[in-house]
C-alpha cells in the first residue's frame, strides 16, 4: 500500500493556491456527464452535494435518516471558528493554524490544517449569505466569543444551536439542488458496501430501509461523509443511528483507516443515571467560561454541595492549570475529572460526576446575565436531571463525543482507493490527536463547500474514470456478499438483541480503550472482543424479515461492524506506545500526570490495512513533518 | 414504576393498524420516555415478538426525528420539549399511556409509529432557501443586520421540522412550519430578492401535499417543541397576499 499525501510544493501559506493554479478543470459543459455519489448529508456531505450540484455534476446523495436535515451535525451546540479577526484581538489565519496544530498535539498534517484555517473565513461569508442567523451585536455586526481554550474571540455562534443553523443552511442549499434536478436524494437509505475494482471506487451497495430493497449505485467517484465512530462506546453524545459501517466497509475494501485510537471524550456531559441509559447529553463547553469545576477534597463526601465549605473543595483545574483554569483543553479537562472520580471524590450516581458551579458567576453578574448566556442549557439540564442549576451546581462527567481518527486521505481528501473521497469527521486529517472546540463544524464545511469541488474536479479531469455498469461482475459480487450478510443476521435465530451486545462491547471499550489506556488493558480487550464477536454471531436474534422496515436488522448490522472495528481501535491504541491528545497511555505520563509524547518514534499517522476479519492489520506510516510549528510539549499551565 | 401502555401497531403502509396493550414495570423515573420504549422492545425481543418501530436519532431534542402522540398530545405533556426529552417522572405510577403516530394525510404511516414526512422536504425544496452558490458570498460583515431582525430570524429558524404542528392541528395544516421558514428568510436582507416567490412556491407545494388550511386554533403553537409563535402565520399570509397581488 502506498500512502502519498500529495502535499503541494511551496511555503505553507501558498500551498492551496499553488494547487488551485495547477489543478485540472472540468469544462462546464462536461460536468453534467459525471455522476457523483455522496454518502451522508451532514455539514460535510450536505455542503458537498449542494456545491457539486451547483457546479453541474449529477449527484446522488444518501442518508439513513428520513430527511437530510436530521444528520447529527445538527446537534453541535457551541460554535464555529474562523480567523476573521472581527474583534481586532490579534487573531489571524496563522494563529488559528498554530492553535489547531498545537491543540491536536502535533499529530495532524500541517498543510491540511493551514488550508482549513485559510478557508475558515470563506465559510462564515457563505453561511451568512445563505441566511444562517449568527448572533449579532446591537450595531448589526457579527458577535464572537472565546471558546475551548482559545485566547482570542474567534467563535461564531447561534445561541447554543450553531450546528443546527449551519446544517439548515446547507440543507437548504441542498434542497435547492434537489429541486433543480441536480441532486437525487435517497433518504432512509443506508450504504452497506463499497464497490472497488482494480483499486478504484465505482459505486456503492445500499439497502432501502423502508422496503428492504438492496440496490446498486454507480458513480465516477464516491464521496463518504458519514461521520465518526463514537458509538463504539455504546454510550456517547452521538445520535442513536451514528455508526461506522460505511467507513468500515470501505476499509475492508482496501481504504486505510488512520489513527482509530484518537477519540475525543468531551468533558461536559450530563452523567449516566442508570443501566437503561441509551445516550448521553452534551452540555456546551461554553459553560466552562463561567462555571467553576470542583469536587470535595475528602473522598466519599456525601454532603450536599452547599454544605461543603470553600476550603474543603478542590477546584482542580484552577489548581493544576492556573493560566487556563476551567478552560483547559478537552482531553485535559476530561482526564482530570476521571482522576478525581478514580480517587473516590466523584459525586452523584456511581460516584461518576464532578460539580460545575455557577454560584460565583451568578453573584458577580446576576442570575439574569447567566440566564441570557446559558438559559437554554440550564433548562435542558433541569429537564433531564430535575435539578435547578441556578440553585445547585450542575453535575457533569466526560462522554465519548468526537473521533479524530478516520479513513486516511491525502491533501485532496482522496483515500488510497482511487476515486474514494472522505470528508468531515469520517476522515483523519485535520485534528490530530485532539480536536479543539468549534473546529469540527469548520472542517465539515471547509471540506464540503470549498475543498472537494476543486479536488474532485481535478481527479475527474486528470484521471478520466469510467462509469461502470451496475451489471458489471464487481457490482454483482458485492451485492451478493451484502445480501448474504443480511440473511446471516436474520437466520442466526439467537435470543440476544443487538443492543445487549452493543452495551457489552461499549463497556469493554470504555474500560480499556477510553479516557486512559494501558498495555495490559488493551491486550485484555483484544482477547475479549473476538470472543464477544463469536458470541454475537452465535446468539444474535433479529426478529422480522429483510423485506420490510426492520430497525432490529439495521441495528444488528451496525453492531456487527462495531464488533470488528473495536479490535482495530484497540490494536492502534496498543501500538501507539506514547500519550498524545485524546490517547492517554498510563505508562507515559510525567510525575504530575501530564501526557508524555514520543516524537522520536511516533510522529506519524498510523494507517491500517485490512487483512481479513480477526487477522492482524498491517500498519503503514505517514511521517508527519512540522516545518512551521515547532514540535513542543503542549503546556496549558 | 409501572405502566399500562396502549400502542398503535401497523405492520406496513397498506396494512390495517390497531391499538395493542402492553404492561411494563421496573421503569425508573429518571428514564426518558424513549428509553422506556427501548426497555419494552427489549422485553418484546425476549418473548420473540417484533419490537415497536419508532423514529428517534439525536435524543436531545434537536434533530426532529422523534414523533409520538402521547395521550393525545404530540410530543406528550411537557411544553417546549420533544418526546425524546420527556422523562417518566412526568407520569403517575400505574397510569395508562396511549402512544400513537402523527396522523395526517400528508404524513402516511410507514410502520407502527413511523410516518413519512418527506412532504416537509418538498416544501423546502420548492423555495425555502436563499439562492447563493458556494464561493459567491460577500464578506459576512458587509451587510449589518438589526439585532432584532437577526433574533427574530433565529427564533423562526429554530424549527426542527418534526411535524408536531401538523399532528396537533385538526386540519393537519403545515402553516406553522411553512411560516417559520418564511419568517426566517424574509427577516434577513439576504432573503429579500426571493421573498415573494418563496412564499408563493412554498404555499403552493404545501397545498399540493394535502396539508389543510389554518383556522386560527393555535394548537400548533401549544405543542411546538421550539415554541415557535403562531403570529408568524400572519407574516406568511401577508407575504402570500402580496405575492398573489403582484404576480
Amino acid at each position: 500500500m502506498q500512502l502519498d499525501a500529495r502535499i503541494p510544493d511551496g511555503p505553507i501559506e501558498s500551498k492551496w493556491d499553488n494547487f488551485r493554479q495547477s489543478m485540472k478543470l472540468v469544462n462546464p459543459a462536461n460536468k453534467r456527464k459525471f455522476k457523483i455519489i455522496v454518502v451522508g448529508s451532514g455539514l460535510a456531505g450536505g455542503s458537498a452535494a449542494a456545491t457539486l450540484g451547483e457546479l453541474g455534476y449529477h449527484v446522488d446523495c444518501f442518508c439513513f435518516q428520513d430527511s437530510p436535515r436530521r444528520a447529527h451535525s445538527i446537534a453541535a451546540q457551541g460554535g464555529i471558528n474562523a480567523a476573521k479577526n472581527y474583534q481586532g484581538d490579534g487573531d489571524s489565519v496563522w494563529r488559528l493554524f498554530y492553535d489547531t496544530v498545537k491543540g491536536g498535539d502535533f499529530r495532524s498534517r500541517e498543510a491540511n490544517v493551514y488550508r482549513l484555517a485559510h478557508l475558515s473565513r470563506n465559510i462564515i461569508d457563505q453561511c451568512v449569505a445563505a441566511g444562517v442567523p449568527f448572533a449579532r451585536e446591537y450595531g448589526g455586526l457579527l458577535d464572537n466569543r472565546s471558546f475551548g481554550g482559545a485566547q482570542v474571540s474567534r467563535t461564531f455562534y447561534a445561541r447554543g444551536q450553531t450546528g443546527q443553523q449551519l446544517l439548515l443552511g446547507c440543507y437548504q442549499a441542498l434542497a435547492r439542488q434537489i429541486h433543480a434536478g441536480q441532486v437525487k436524494m435517497h433518504t432512509r437509505t443506508e450504504m452497506l458496501d463499497l464497490v472497488v475494482k482494480d483499486g478504484r471506487a465505482h459505486g456503492i451497495i445500499t439497502r432501502d430501509l423502508a422496503t428492504g430493497q438492496v440496490e446498486r449505485h454507480t458513480g465516477h467517484a464516491v464521496v463518504l461523509a458519514t461521520g465518526g465512530y463514537g458509538r463504539v462506546f455504546y454510550l456517547s453524545t452521538n445520535a442513536m443511528g451514528c455508526n461506522v459501517t460505511a467507513a468500515y466497509r470501505a476499509h475492508k475494501r482496501g481504504a486505510a483507516f488512520a489513527n482509530p485510537c484518537y477519540t475525543q471524550i468531551h468533558p461536559t456531559c450530563i452523567p449516566v443515571h442508570g443501566e437503561s441509559q441509551s445516550k448521553l447529553t452534551l452540555m456546551s463547553e461554553s459553560l466552562r467560561n463561567d462555571g467553576r469545576i470542583w469536587v470535595p477534597q475528602k473522598p466519599d463526601d456525601k454532603r450536599t454541595p452547599s454544605d461543603i465549605p470553600e476550603n474543603e473543595r478542590d477546584y482542580y483545574l484552577e489548581r493544576k492549570y492556573p493560566s487556563f483554569g476551567n478552560l483547559a483543553p478537552r482531553d485535559i479537562a476530561s482526564r482530570s475529572a476521571k482522576e478525581a472520580c478514580d480517587g473516590g471524590k466523584g459525586v452523584g450516581y456511581g460516584g461518576r460526576g464532578v460539580y460545575l458551579d455557577f454560584a460565583d458567576a451568578i453573584n458577580r453578574l446576576g442570575a439574569d446575565a447567566i440566564k441570557a448566556r446559558y438559559g437554554n442549557l440550564f433548562d435542558m439540564y433541569q429537564r433531564i436531571t430535575a435539578d435547578n442549576p441556578y440553585q445547585t451546581p450542575m453535575r457533569i462527567y466526560p462522554a465519548s463525543h468526537y473521533t479524530m481518527g478516520g479513513l486516511w486521505v491525502d491533501y485532496h481528501l482522496m483515500s488510497n482507493v482511487r476515486g474514494l473521497f472522505v470528508l468531515g469527521e469520517a476522515n483523519f486529517s485535520d485534528h490530530g490527536a485532539n480536536r479543539l472546540g468549534a473546529s469540527a463544524l469548520m472542517q465539515g464545511l471547509a471540506d464540503g463547500y470549498f475543498v472537494i469541488s476543486d479536488t474532485l474536479g481535478n481527479y475527474l479531469a486528470s484521471e478520466k474514470p469510467e462509469l461502470m455498469s451496475t451489471d458489471d461482475g464487481a457490482f454483482q459480487a458485492v451485492e451478493t456478499e451484502v445480501t448474504e450478510r443480511v440473511n446471516k443476521l436474520l437466520q442466526a435465530n439467537g435470543n440476544r438483541s443487538a443492543a445487549s451486545f452493543h452495551r457489552e462491547l461499549g463497556k469493554i471499550m470504555w474500560e480499556h480503550c477510553g479516557m486512559a489506556r494501558n498495555e495490559a488493558g488493551l491486550k485484555e480487550a483484544l482477547q475479549k472482543i473476538p470472543k464477544l464477536r463469536e458470541e454475537f454471531w452465535a446468539n444474535i436474534g433479529v426478529p422480522g424479515t429483510g423485506a420490510q422496515l426492520n430497525q432490529s436488522l439495521e441495528e444488528a448490522g451496525r453492531v456487527a461492524d462495531f464488533m470488528e472495528f473495536a479490535e482495530l481501535m484497540c490494536r492502534d491504541a496498543l501500538h501507539r506506545d506514547e500519550s498524545c491528545g485524546g490517547h492517554f497511555r498510563e505508562e507515559h505520563q510525567s510525575a504530575d500526570g501530564e501526557a508524555v509524547r514520543n516524537d522520536k518514534d511516533f510522529c506519524y499517522a498510523g494507517a491500517w490495512e485490512h487483512k481479513g476479519v480477526g487477522a492482524e492489520q498491517e500498519l503503514h506510516k505517514e511521517e508527519l513533518e512540522f516545518d512551521n510549528v515547532e514540535l513542543a510539549t503542549r503546556s496549558y499551565k | 414504576m409501572k405502566f399500562k401502555l396502549h400502542i398503535w401497531r401497523q405492520p406496513g403502509p397498506n396494512a390495517e393498524g390497531h391499538m395493542a396493550r402492553y404492561e411494563i414495570d421496573d421503569v425508573s423515573p429518571d428514564m426518558s420516555f424513549l428509553e422506556m420504549l427501548d426497555l419494552l422492545n427489549e422485553n418484546l425481543h425476549g418473548k420473540g415478538e417484533e419490537p415497536i418501530a419508532f423514529d428517534s436519532d439525536c435524543r436531545e431534542g434537536i434533530c426532529g426525528m422523534c414523533s409520538l402522540v402521547v395521550n393525545g398530545v404530540p410530543h406528550g405533556p411537557e411544553r417546549g420539549a420533544t418526546v425524546c426529552q420527556l422523562h417518566m417522572r412526568s407520569f403517575g405510577n400505574n397510569s395508562d399511556i396511549h402512544i400513537e403516530p402523527w396522523r395526517a394525510k400528508a404524513f402516511p404511516v410507514m410502520r407502527d409509529l413511523i410516518v413519512d414526512r418527506t412532504s416537509f422536504d418538498r416544501i423546502i425544496q420548492a423555495g425555502g432557501y436563499i439562492s447563493v452558490n458556494s464561493g459567491a458570498a460577500p464578506d459576512a460583515n458587509a451587510i449589518p443586520i438589526r439585532k432584532e431582525d437577526a433574533d427574530t430570524a433565529f427564533e423562526a429558524a429554530t424549527c426542527i421540522g418534526c411535524g408536531a404542528c401538523v399532528a396537533a392541528c385538526k386540519n393537519a395544516s403545515a402553516m406553522l412550519f411553512v411560516s417559520a421558514k418564511n419568517v426566517h428568510l424574509a427577516r434577513l436582507p439576504q432573503g429579500q430578492p426571493e421573498r415573494i416567490e418563496r412564499a408563493l412556491k412554498m404555499v403552493e407545494q404545501m397545498d399540493a401535499e394535502g396539508f389543510g388550511n389554518c383556522t386560527n386554533q393555535y394548537e400548533c403553537e401549544a405543542v411546538c417543541p421550539k415554541e415557535i409563535p403562531a403570529t408568524f402565520i400572519a407574516d406568511l399570509n401577508r407575504d402570500f397576499l402580496k405575492a398573489a397581488i403582484t404576480k
